[in-house]
């Protein structure tokens, strides 16, 4: 019945967590289903935890850990819904109410078929990245609820108190609940507007983690483990829509650089800077295939899929020198049609002077510098600077390294840059 | 955080034998539910030994030894790499596993990642120490 070893009360509580990280988010959806409130569904499955914390010590793990959570939830849940029934002065019960009680008390204690519990979780991921919410409830309620992390873990990961993190998952309960927030999944042009609400999610959780220095708290390579996580599980419950195979591409591939990223006293290594041999090959491997599913499925390639390009044009060259800057650039064309944004036009500038030369490149940087929207973004100065000295414009390449440094808030970029100014300067004297 | 989790070899598979039509089905519904909980990195069966080599180096010479190797127990017929959040995490999975009503022994091992490596650990960043620690000896 039991893992035959006695354990400890640690050795238990291990378990536990183990078994939570496994089941929270199937636990949670099939109660949502009955509940049709996540924060309802949430708290009973706490209730379960609590009482595994409990229970288990003294009786042992059960073999299927998952059912006896499940059937735990329920019992709890049709306990309360009694209870409530009791205490109400109305002495009527709400057709909903007995309705959920019969529901719960009924059908199968065994897990439900998969294709029930894949819904079930696309519906909850849906709800815990539902627009209504800010963003910032979003991802909490996201980790929460979908990868069973407890407040301590978020607010670790995202640098925050506990009890701020702690107070937007209650918030975030009680706007769904206040509402009414349906529990399913959306249809037709819902849909879209919906998944791209769930994509955006999954990418900041990732974000935060990869964006983080190394040295850093073990929580932040940690998040993007989570988000990488999530994004495969979606990829497995909705495998016909592209974009969300290109966020698993984008995210798989961006992963594999983590270990190549960092210098030895935590600074950034530039992508063209990075030794190849610190990439990891199975992630690599792992996203082109997601960026081929994606491709594979016909539709016009969505933002996730061409920045999943790019990152792949990078994947696949052995050395900075075998990229296929024509083909980054062609995608760069098609993402900034998409997004036009001024940082995305100035990543494309620069992919245009790698593939069509400097000259080329700095047309379009000129262009960006004359509209004036990255006035105070540092690598707009320094990417022109960069190009006007390769183009033997000296003078002019030191006067945009200067304003750079200037810009910058980073002091090791801003001796970087300042180095590069001298250089200029010296080249110009000759 | 990864792990490996080897899959030791037994007579059967050193004799090049495939399980049967029940066990692959179970181990593809097994690995099917790994990929789905966006666990399964990576999974893998081996050859018997019989169809390998191992090359010992001594004293600056390489030999050759073609298998099959004798110490049945202690050869690796099959890995899997898993994304985790623990050791424990993998346990559990194995328990879901159709390993669980077998006789059989697998073994769970972490993978360096990204976050082990501080400052002194991969052999480019001591060199790269030692250099700057030159530099500032000549300064």
């Amino acid at each position: 019945m039991m893992s035959s070893v006695a354990m400890t009360a640690t050795d238990v509580q291990r378990t536990v967590e183990a078994v939570w990280r496994i089941e929270a988010a199937k636990l949670i959806a099939g109660l949502a289903r009955f509940t049709r409130d996540v924060g309802a569904a949430e708290e009973l499955a706490q209730d379960a935890l609590l009482t595994a914390l409990e229970q288990w010590p003294k009786s042992g793990v059960p073999d299927n850990p998952g059912a006896w959570l499940m059937a735990t939830a329920r019992n709890r849940g049709i306990d309360q819904l009694r209870r409530r029934r009791m205490l109400s002065r109305k002495h009527e019960t709400l057709a909903s109410e007995l309705e959920m009680e019969q529901q719960m008390s009924g059908g199968r204690i065994e897990a439900s078929a998969d294709d029930e519990i894949g819904d079930d979780l696309l519906r909850l991921i849906f709800t815990a990245c539902h627009p209504l919410l800010p963003t910032e409830a979003r991802t909490a309620l996201t980790l929460r609820v979908l990868a069973g992390l407890t407040t301590a873990e978020i607010a670790r990961a995202f640098l925050v108190p506990e009890p701020t993190i702690a107070q937007r998952i209650v918030r975030a309960k009680r706007t769904l609940r206040d509402a009414q927030v349906p529990f399913e999944i959306p249809r037709g042009e819902e849909l879209r507007r919906r998944l791209s609400s769930v994509l955006e999610v999954i990418y900041l959780l990732f974000n935060e983690g990869y964006a983080a220095t190394a040295g850093g708290d073990w929580m932040r390579p940690a998040l993007c483990e989570e988000a990488l996580r999530i994004g495969r599980i979606l990829a497995g419950l909705a495998p016909e829509e592209p974009e969300v195979h290109g966020l698993v591409a984008l995210m798989e591939i961006q992963a594999s650089r983590l270990r190549a990223r960092s210098g030895p006293d935590g600074e950034p290594v530039l992508l063209l800077e990075q030794n190849r041999a610190l990439w990891d090959r199975v992630l690599m491997h792992r996203g082109l295939l997601a960026l081929a599913r994606g491709e594979s499925l016909g539709e016009t390639r969505g933002p996730y899929l061409l920045q999943a390009g790019i990152a792949a044009c990078h994947a696949r060259a052995a050395s900075a020198a075998d990229t296929d800057w024509i083909l980054i650039t062609a995608l760069y064309d098609e993402l900034a049609r998409l997004i036009p944004s001024p940082v995305i036009e100035l990543n494309r500038a620069v992919a245009v002077s790698m593939a069509y030369g400097a000259a080329a490149g700095l047309e379009l940087a000129d262009r960006l510098a004359a509209d004036g929207a990255l006035e105070s973004y540092h690598l707009l100065p320094s990417v022109r600077g960069d190009l006007l000295a390769k183009l033997g414009r000296h003078t002019e390449a030191r006067t945009e390294f200067e304003r750079a440094a200037q810009l910058t808030q980073n002091l090791r970029e801003s001796r970087l840059l300042r180095d590069r100014a001298a250089a200029c300067a010296r080249a110009a004297a000759t | 955080m990864r792990v490996m989790v080897i899959v030791k070899a037994n007579a059967q598979t050193e004799a090049g034998t495939l399980p049967s039509e029940e066990i692959l089905t179970a181990m593809g519904r097994f690995n099917e539910e790994l990929a789905r909980a966006g666990v399964l990195l990576a999974a893998e069966g081996l050859h018997p030994s019989a169809k390998g080599a191992r090359v010992r180096f001594a004293g600056g010479h390489s030999t050759v030894i073609d298998g099959p190797f004798i110490e049945t127990r202690e050869l690796v017929g099959g890995f899997w790499l898993w994304q985790v959040r623990s050791i424990e995490e993998a346990v559990e999975w194995l328990r879901r596993s159709p390993f669980r009503n077998s006789n059989e022994e697998l073994e769970i091992r972490r993978v360096f990642d990204a976050e082990d490596f501080g400052p002194a650990l991969t052999p480019e960043l001591l060199a790269q120490q030692q250099r700057r620690a030159e530099r500032i000896d000549r300064n």
